[in-house]
């Protein structure tokens, strides 16, 4: 099976939810005039990265009522949708949210699990984080969302594999720092190399939309990508611009990758779970 | 080894964007920039004519009688150079009379004076030309507090602040900037023959390397006095960057309140763009 997969790496307007829903309509259309079957939208997509005290006023939820996600449902009619956006639960609390549309449902909701909150980040003030990390299927077979600290971490990644997905989408709103004499920003080297340890060590699909622009000093540096299970890079987005990558995914990958090298079959995940209740319980 | 070399590619798309877009999203299509002749301005004013077009970009020069031929000329260069629009406003007859009024006026007052009067001309340009006043103080002078406040540290937006005097001068030699005026003694030449390394008492390029050690590595005074750093140097700059803190905040505002500006009122000055 192939899947279309575009990756729509986009600046925001802090705060401006409506003229971010526009622009994610246009990047749908265009993604659809190009055959995309699912497009992938960066961490905080329709609100801005540094939301701070915007966070109650941007918050939104994912239903066909709410005045912003009922166009996204129904163009998600057309093509598979993952957006970003501050997720408000009924109890009020707020997340940093992704969320993937199909066929005019809303197919799984990701709560960020680690926030981080540090240097130049601030994000456990303002929201709650989230406890789940869960794997869905799609109709291309089990997917899993992550945001950006998330995949600092290698658990989220390792739960996501033992939990079916194959394919891993993950979205960010990175900002760029550590500049040296070199080609690529430190944030950008780090987060290239640990997709591809993903796509290698877990023999799967990982696809990465980061976003651009700035947010005062702040700028965010782009560069989507899409690893195969060879933890081979199949595409790459530019840096610092607004991109709409498009590349199609051999999903049969999956099993010749895996016919070769059977990570996935023997991964001892009772010995994982026996040896952490040993050190939990230290 | 400290390395402080940086892609001149990559920091040039950085902050030409970076200038790009915070004009833009307010509305502004212009800037303002005072050309003292000296490296800083140099550089920030290239990156703005890049990033915004040479008919978008006023560089004015602001002299005071006893500013040197030099500064003049080389702000001159430039301007001729990047075919912008320029004016030159003395401001000689704006300060003397505040000068005359106290006859113990020290020259570092007068210092002060010079580059606040800069400042209000700059920000009257601003207004005449609608155009944003872009900043040039480098992160080694905002670290060590050796500019005036509210004086040549006041700008809209700053592209400069994060680079070192060194990587000033890298990034400068890469835009083309003319090597008269990058490999020139710093001065902030508010009066004759006053250079910034001489008034600091240590050179920049033991200065940033420190800092860089300090700030960016997270060394402790004792890990760089090992790296081989003097001691009293180690120790003086540490005492600059902590009582000029001040001068890189706004002014504290005392809590009342549930919310209070600066402690929980937070939103980003791109809140809305």
């Amino acid at each position: 099976m192939k899947l279309n997969l575009a990756l729509a790496q986009i600046a925001t307007k802090l705060g401006d939810v409506e003229a971010n829903l526009e622009k994610h309509l246009n990047y749908i259309k265009e993604a659809r005039k190009q055959k995309a079957d699912l497009v992938v939208f960066p961490e905080l997509s329709l609100t801005g990265y540094v939301v701070q005290d915007l966070v109650a006023t941007v918050a939104h939820r994912p239903t066909e009522d709410d005045p912003i996600f009922k166009h996204l449902l129904e163009a998600s009619q057309n093509l598979d949708i993952v957006v970003g956006f501050v997720d408000e639960d009924a109890r009020h609390r707020f997340y940093i949210g992704s969320t993937y549309l199909s066929g005019g449902r809303v197919l799984h909701v990701h709560h960020k699990v680690y926030l981080p909150t540090y240097g130049l980040f601030d994000e456990g003030r303002f929201f709650a984080w989230g406890d789940s990390v869960r794997s869905f299927e799609t109709r291309f077979g089990r997917a899993g969302l992550l945001i950006c600290e998330d995949f600092w971490h290698a658990s989220p990644p390792y739960l996501l594999w033992l939990d079916g997905a194959d394919i891993m989408l993950f979205s960010s709103a990175s900002p760029g720092r550590g500049l040296t004499d070199r080609e690529k920003l430190e944030s950008a080297r780090w987060v290239e190399r640990v997709s591809k340890a993903y796509a290698s060590m877990f023999t799967s699909f990982v696809v990465h939309c980061n976003r651009v622009g700035y947010e005062d000093g702040l700028h965010f540096w782009g560069g989507a990508t899409v690893n195969d299970p060879n933890g081979e890079l199949l595409a790459q987005g530019p840096y610092f611009e607004e991109a709409l990558t498009v590349v199609q995914l051999d999903l049969n990958q999956l099993r010749r990758t895996r016919a070769r090298l059977p990570l996935l079959r023997d991964e001892r995940t009772n010995l994982t779970m026996s040896e952490l209740q040993r050190i939990l319980q230290k | 080894m400290i390395d402080l070399t940086i892609n001149t590619d990559v920091a040039r798309q950085i902050l030409t964007g970076f200038i790009k877009s915070e004009l833009t999203r307010v509305g502004y299509s212009h800037a303002v920039i005072g050309l003292s002749g000296g490296i800083d301005s140099a550089l920030s004013f290239v990156l703005a004519v890049e990033a915004l077009g040479a008919e978008n970009v006023l560089a004015v020069r602001l002299p005071y009688e006893s500013s040197s031929a030099d500064s003049l000329e080389h702000a001159q260069i430039l301007i001729d150079q990047f075919h912008v629009q320029s004016e030159t406003i003395e401001i000689t007859d704006i300060v003397t009379p505040l000068f005359a009024r106290d006859p113990q006026i020290t020259k570092q007052r007068k210092g002060n004076i010079m580059a606040r009067t800069r400042m209000i001309v700059l920000y009257d340009r601003s207004e005449a030309f609608k155009g944003l006043v872009i900043g040039t103080s480098n992160k080694t002078e905002l670290l060590l507090g050796y500019s005036t406040l509210w004086g040549d540290m006041a700008s809209a937006i700053n592209p400069l602040g994060d680079l070192y005097k060194a990587q000033v001068r890298q990034l400068s030699r890469a835009l083309g900037i003319p090597s008269v005026i990058v490999d020139k003694p710093p001065s902030a030449d508010l009066w004759a023959g006053q250079t910034d390394e001489s008034e600091l008492g240590f050179t920049y390029e033991q200065a940033d390397k420190l800092l860089f050690l300090l700030v960016d590595q997270r060394y402790s005074a004792q890990e760089c006095i090992e790296e081989g750093f003097d001691e009293n140097f180690v120790n003086a700059v540490l005492t600059r960057i902590r009582r000029s803190q001040f001068k890189r905040m706004l002014p504290p505002i005392a809590k009342l309140s549930n919310r209070t500006i600066g402690y929980d009122f937070l939103y980003l000055r791109d809140w809305g763009t």
